[in-house]
């Protein structure tokens, strides 16, 4: 057992700490937000100069070959200053199909480009009565000569308002809630026959929702087996559910030190509110929840790229439970220990509650992986 | 003990039901169902016509034009005006400065001001909290000076709701710096146009448009602007505070809500069904309705103890657990309603300000649910945080 970092994961995060902490303040992260890309450019730059695109790339691949340990590191600093770069689609769930499911061909297009930051993925699954589930899947492929069309829409594309190309899942067989019979396919967004609309999100972000109509794709561009591609899915999945407990840690820990910061400074009746032993104890559940959390994150770390499958869903499905649940309550008592500052938009604590929030709505709430585990019979 | 409403008490519910079906237009409805804002001119016509049948302020002395309803039709009034739902008329006048002026004001103040808060022709904002003053509002700091036949004030109001819409606003002002900080406070009325007030406004976390800051800055109030006498603002203050229990805990805006939550998860589907047939939204759904049932009945309680005891004005610990237990099914309620839009609750539609004008993605009814969640975070916090409801309860009931 050891929980500690290498001195190779703990130079990687003091050198992305600091760039962050000159970087990414929440003036600048405000900028941002407002360009049209509605992310940084220039961090963009940076992080690809940095290595992190090309960070859990086999280095025979011309990646840097880190672990899900690398990733928790990267996200929970990102999740510290609510970066907005789609660094997790492109390199963590877009990057996972080509590490996983990638031919030799497919990953030599592919990686040199994610690496030096020109190419920007998503991952195009949710339709409108998918919710949470990844088997539920309408959008069709028909095979057409040596390649495939697509039809389908696809919702709430995280990232897609930006990204060049797209994983899209879409059904080859059966019927719309089978596990067999799902693709993955990766689609130009400039293909003939893809429309997309970028809109804002709550947390600040932008997403896209995706059209396909008769998308003409070659047989390339097919990632994994098209009959069943499911588990595929996923796997990297898992990946990006442990990368978004990661940043969740690095939300809640803001909330929580801005929070006890407020609670020092902030004074009523003639002293600072934190000598309210009521506020004590809240801030003190927070800073518990905050730590439960990273154990949660630190399982869901070490259990992402784990062959048994069930094993590791079980681990991501609690992880991803816990952390929902943690976050929530972090993110409310943050708001209601500000008072009225706390519901202000030009404050940073409630853009970090609006984040931790949407970060639940991701890829499943609190309350499906919970059913899900239950499901599965539970942990012990 | 008995839980059912007389005959008489009935038939006055379904009166006022269909009232609200046939006067409330079908599109502000929709609205209130959808966690939209109401504007400024759908809330005048509203209020004009809860005024024209005379339900206006129910609960205000019947020569200023309350209905004389004992509390319990006030509660059956309220009750089915949220549950409809219809707009609340504005609180600021008609809850707030209404009674206090009806209360405290002179002759001369209650007929100029009384009717106009009635047809919504004044619009009222409530100027107590400052920066440095909110939990702790007796140490507040916008000070007036008398000079001849003027107030003259100077200082900072802040988290004011609505005073972009203002005609006026009812604030707590400083008279003797050097009393007791409860006994220098004074109540004014300050009319919005007068030079030295500016207002700017606070965006707030969901995007919306409600609050701001108000400056005021050697703004000249006439002495007839007092309400009462200088100095006891404090006291009329605190009148306030126990005044509106019905209202406070929202009964009818949650089940309303609930009702919502319910017709919502039959539309939107999980693992290929219906979400509301999924068991543990279900129980979670049922979980918070026993929770709101029981403040109904700990509300009818008080409502009862009110119309056979008759209601002091004094504030009263009731007030507090209705506060407390109320918001936090109302935050409960706005949050199963984000959740049963799952990833459509992501999608952002701006303000009209920031020049949003295409449609929401996902469901129409998705737009406002995530919003609507974020922006509930504040029934917790204003009128009186419930830390501060407890920090009453623990005092004032418990004794510790
Ligand atoms: C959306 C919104 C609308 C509002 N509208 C108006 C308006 O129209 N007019 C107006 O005058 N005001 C308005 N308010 C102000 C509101 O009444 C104050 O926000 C409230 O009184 C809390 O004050 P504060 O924000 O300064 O927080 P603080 O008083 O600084 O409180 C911060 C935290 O400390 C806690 N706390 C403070 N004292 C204690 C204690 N003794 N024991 C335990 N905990 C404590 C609080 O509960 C809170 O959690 C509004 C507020 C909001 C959020």
């Amino acid at each position: 057992m050891d929980f500690d970092f290498s001195d190779e994961q703990t130079l990687l995060k003091d050198q992305l700490d600091r760039l962050l902490a000159d970087r990414y303040g929440f003036e600048e992260r405000k900028r941002a937000m407002a360009s049209p890309e509605g992310f940084s450019a220039e961090m963009w730059a940076r992080y690809a100069e940095m290595g992190l695109m090309a960070l859990p790339f086999a280095e025979d691949d011309g990646g840097i070959g880190g672990g899900p340990v690398e990733t928790m590191i990267v996200a929970e600093a990102f999740g510290r200053v609510l970066a907005l770069e789609p660094w997790m689609t492109t390199v963590i769930t877009g990057g996972g199909f080509v590490r996983l499911a990638g031919s030799a061909a497919q990953r030599a297009a592919l990686i040199p480009e994610i690496a030096s930051g020109a190419l920007k993925l998503a991952f195009a699954h949710t339709e409108r009565h998918s919710r949470f589930d990844l088997n539920i899947v309408e959008s069709t492929a028909k095979r057409d000569g040596g390649g495939w069309l697509l039809s389908g829409h696809k919702s709430v594309v995280h990232d897609g308002a930006s990204a060049d190309k797209f994983f899209v899942t879409a059904r080859t067989a059966g019927s719309r809630r089978d596990a067999g019979g799902i693709g993955v396919f990766l689609v130009d967004a400039h293909a003939p026959g893809v429309t997309r609309r970028g809109y804002p999100t709550q947390d600040g972000r932008r997403a896209a929702e995706l059209s396909l109509d008769n998308v003409a794709i070659d047989a390339e561009a097919v990632f994994g087996d098209s009959e069943n591609g499911l588990s595929l899915v996923h796997a990297v999945v898992d990946q990006t559910i442990a990368a978004l407990c990661a940043e969740a840690v690095g939300v809640m820990e803001a909330m929580q030190k801005l929070t006890v910061d407020y609670l020092k400074v902030r004074k009523q009746f003639g002293m600072p509110i934190g000598a309210f032993q009521a506020l004590q104890h809240r801030a003190v559940d927070m800073f518990t929840a905050t730590e439960q959390s990273r154990s949660m994150a630190y399982l869901a770390a070490m259990m992402a790229d784990d062959d048994e499958a069930t094993e590791r869903a079980k681990s991501l499905h609690a992880a991803k439970a816990e952390i929902g649940r943690n976050g929530r309550a972090v993110g409310e008592s943050a708001i209601q220990l500000h008072g009225g500052v706390g519901m202000t938009a030009e404050y940073a604590v409630g853009a970090y509650f609006k984040r931790m929030t949407m970060i639940d709505v991701a890829f499943g709430d609190s309350d499906h992986h919970v059913g899900r585990l239950a499901e599965m019979g539970g942990l012990f | 003990m008995d839980l059912r409403f007389t005959r008489q008490e009935i038939a006055f519910r379904d009166e006022v039901r269909a009232f609200f079906r046939d006067n409330l237009p079908e599109s502000v409805r929709a609205k209130l169902i959808d966690g939209e804002f109401i504007g400024p001119d759908d809330y005048r016509a509203w209020t004009r016509t809860l005024s024209a049948k005379g339900w206006g302020a129910p609960h205000w002395p019947v020569e200023h034009g309350g209905t004389g309803w004992d509390p319990v039709r006030q509660y059956i009034y309220l009750e089915e005006l949220q549950k409809w739902p219809a707009p609340a008329p504005l609180a600021f006048g008609v809850s707030m400065v209404g009674p206090v002026i009806a209360a405290f004001g002179n002759a001369a103040q209650k007929a100029h001001y009384l009717p106009r808060i009635l047809t919504l022709d004044d619009w009222w904002c409530q100027g107590f909290s400052e920066p440095g003053a909110g939990s702790d509002l007796a140490s507040l700091r916008t000070k007036a000076v008398r000079d001849g036949d003027f107030f003259i004030v100077n200082g900072q109001k802040t988290w004011t709701t609505l005073a972009q819409y203002a005609d006026w606003i009812f604030c707590l002002v400083r008279t003797n710096p050097d009393a007791k900080k409860q006994k220098g406070i004074t109540y004014l009325l300050i009319d919005m146009k007068t030079p030295g007030i500016e207002v700017r406004p606070i965006v707030t976390m969901d995007g919306g448009r409600e609050i701001n800051e108000v400056f005021l800055t050697d703004v000249r109030v006439p002495a007839e602007n007092l309400v009462g006498e200088e100095n006891r603002g404090w006291d009329y203050a605190k009148f306030l505070l126990g005044n509106e229990r019905s209202g406070i805990a929202r009964v009818g805006l949650s089940k309303q809500r609930i009702a919502r939550i319910r017709e919502l998860a039959a539309q939107e589907f999980s693992g290929g069904r219906p979400l509301i047939e999924e068991p543990r939204f279900r129980e979670k759904l049922v979980s918070v309705e026993i929770e709101l049932k029981a403040l109904e009945l700990t509300q009818m309680r008080v409502v009862s103890n009110d119309a056979k005891r008759g209601h002091t004005g004094r504030p009263d610990p009731a007030s507090s657990i209705l506060k407390i237990k109320g918001s936090e099914i109302q935050q409960a309620t706005t949050h199963l309603l984000m959740e049963v839009m799952g990833p459509f609750a992501a999608p952002f539609r701006g303000a009209e300000e920031d020049g949003w004008n295409e449609p929401a993605d996902g469901p129409d009814y998705a737009a406002y649910a995530a919003p609507s969640y974020f922006n509930n975070r504040k029934v917790s916090i204003y009128g009186g945080s419930n830390e501060i409801q407890r920090n009453i309860i623990a005092k004032a009931v418990l004794g510790l």
